[in-house]
């Protein structure tokens, strides 16, 4: 690999890596040259983005499409509070161009997705995980191992987080070690469970030092290993990760050779039980908010009472529950179908009758327009 | 042979979140299975209806992944650490 030079002002500002025998020029020559892809600005991206930033990676791309919420500062410690409501690319390239002016930082604002992933790792040396969702996992780890790009990973719930690098040439993959993703909604994310704020920041330096570790071709990569963490206990594990000879995307015989429809593998899949099928009928508070904001085609039923959506409403088509045999001809089969009370039990039996009528695109809003008043929007009336 | 089971954060409310919970048993299966009777809700999360393991949920023995082990039959020691490992995705939010 053809390497930069560094400046005069460069070398005083890497001196403290300059001087170690394991980075030394040629590794800080070797960061300068190389390029990162951030998938996501919030929770593991802020720590990733500063720290990799004042390491002298020489071209960070950033992905993200959401804007700063005053709920991310408590451990989105990229953004600052004066940055609330702005796009977190903009704070994100202010802040790190901030620490590190020789560092170009290029914002993609724009939903990951299969028809744009490939060509943009294609322009990447290093892709950094730190989504919130099974459908991008997926994708990025399938587009990680279609590229030939490492993946490195991270993931955090509550107290617990996970680390690893995957898709190196002989290491496993994401797939290797959960072949499926789990059924919407029995995984909380979170937004529904919480997490320490300190634990992104922990993840997501762990997931830097991989980085930068890849970069300068030292150290032992995290690879067939699992790193995981636990904040309450402060105990670290590690447990073996093996490259699955039958994975479908890097095992022997490969049955995915392209990018699929992620959304669609994370959701129904082929051979599910009642429980996984039941599972497939909910929708979170928060994945509906991540729906609507990308624009997805989402036919919102309320089958509260009139008196009920005067207080609030999420804008929603009005049939209440008792009225719903007499007026389902309202209603089309073919559309995407949320349906949602006030906390979720109404509803449910929504779902159920409109299952029976032939309804298969239709979703139950588990706890209803109080959890989005309590989790999504706090200026809605609850009552 | 008591072997400690350690449980997951998003499988403790069907625990009484406990964190680690120990059983006797003589191999992986049926230690799982004695858990899921001293649990009987926890069981629709870690079995199919007829009777396999999910495939998002693996089970370590100690430091190994059953799958290369001898799966459900393998065999445990004293002291042996039973894992049970979910995906969890969260990271951006």
């Amino acid at each position: 690999m053809q390497t930069p030079e560094l400046s005069a002002e460069e070398i005083k500002r890497y001196g403290r890596h300059l001087i170690m025998p394991e980075v030394g020029m040629e590794g800080q020559k070797k960061l300068k040259g190389s390029s990162v892809l951030l998938i996501g600005a919030g929770g593991l991206g802020s720590p990733l983005g500063l720290y990799l930033a004042a390491a002298g990676v020489g071209r960070i791309g950033i992905v993200d499409f959401d804007v700063v919420d005053y709920s991310n500062l408590q451990r989105q410690v990229l953004h600052s509070t004066k940055d609330v409501g702005r796009p977190k690319l903009a704070s994100a390239k202010e802040r790190l161009e901030g620490i590190n002016p020789f560092v170009k930082i290029e914002t993609h604002d724009m939903h990951l997705n299969s028809s744009n992933a490939l060509d943009l790792f294609s322009r990447y040396d290093v892709i950094v995980d730190g989504t919130d969702n099974f459908p991008t996992r997926y994708l990025v780890n399938d587009a990680c191992v279609l590229t030939g790009k490492p993946n490195v990973y991270g993931s955090i719930f509550r107290f617990e987080g996970q680390a690893s690098v995957f898709a190196l040439p002989d290491g496993p993959c994401y797939r290797c070690l959960y072949p499926e993703p789990p059924p919407p909604g029995l995984v909380p994310s979170c937004a529904e469970g919480g997490v320490l704020g300190i634990l992104p920041g922990i993840i997501g330096t762990i997931q830097a030092n991989e980085v930068v570790k890849l970069i300068i071709g030292r150290g032992e990569p995290l690879s067939g290993r699992l790193l995981l963490f636990d904040a309450l206990k402060m105990k670290f594990r590690e447990l073996k990760l093996r490259k699955d000879p039958h994975c479908p995307i890097c095992g022997e015989h490969r049955t995915i050779t392209a990018l699929i429809d992620y959304e669609a593998f994370c959701g129904l899949q082929p051979g599910w039980d009642s429980y996984t099928r039941e599972q497939q009928y909910e929708i979170s508070v928060e994945e509906l908010k991540r729906r609507l904001d990308r624009k997805d085609d989402l036919f919102i039923l309320d089958v509260r009472e009139p008196q009920e959506f005067e207080i609030c409403n999420l804008h929603g088509y009005l049939i209440p529950l008792r009225d719903l045999p007499k007026r389902i001809h309202e209603l089309d089969t073919a559309k995407e179908i949320v349906v949602h009370c006030k906390v979720g039990g109404r509803s449910r039996q929504a779902v159920e009758f409109m299952k029976q009528a032939g309804f298969r695109k239709v979703k139950n809003l588990v706890g209803g327009i109080d959890a989005w008043a309590e989790q999504i929007d706090p200026t809605m009336p609850r009552y | 042979m008591t072997t400690t089971i350690l449980i997951p954060t998003p499988l403790r409310q069907f625990t009484n979140n406990s964190d680690s919970v120990a059983v006797e048993a003589g191999t992986v299966g049926e230690a799982l299975a004695s858990l899921c009777s001293k649990f009987a809700p926890l069981k629709r999360h870690l079995y199919t209806d007829d009777g396999k393991l999910r495939t998002f949920v693996n089970v370590y023995l100690n430091d190994e992944d059953i799958r290369y082990l001898q799966k459900e039959s393998t065999p445990l020691k004293e002291k042996d650490i039973l894992s049970i490992i979910p995906s969890i995705a969260g990271g951006k939010d």
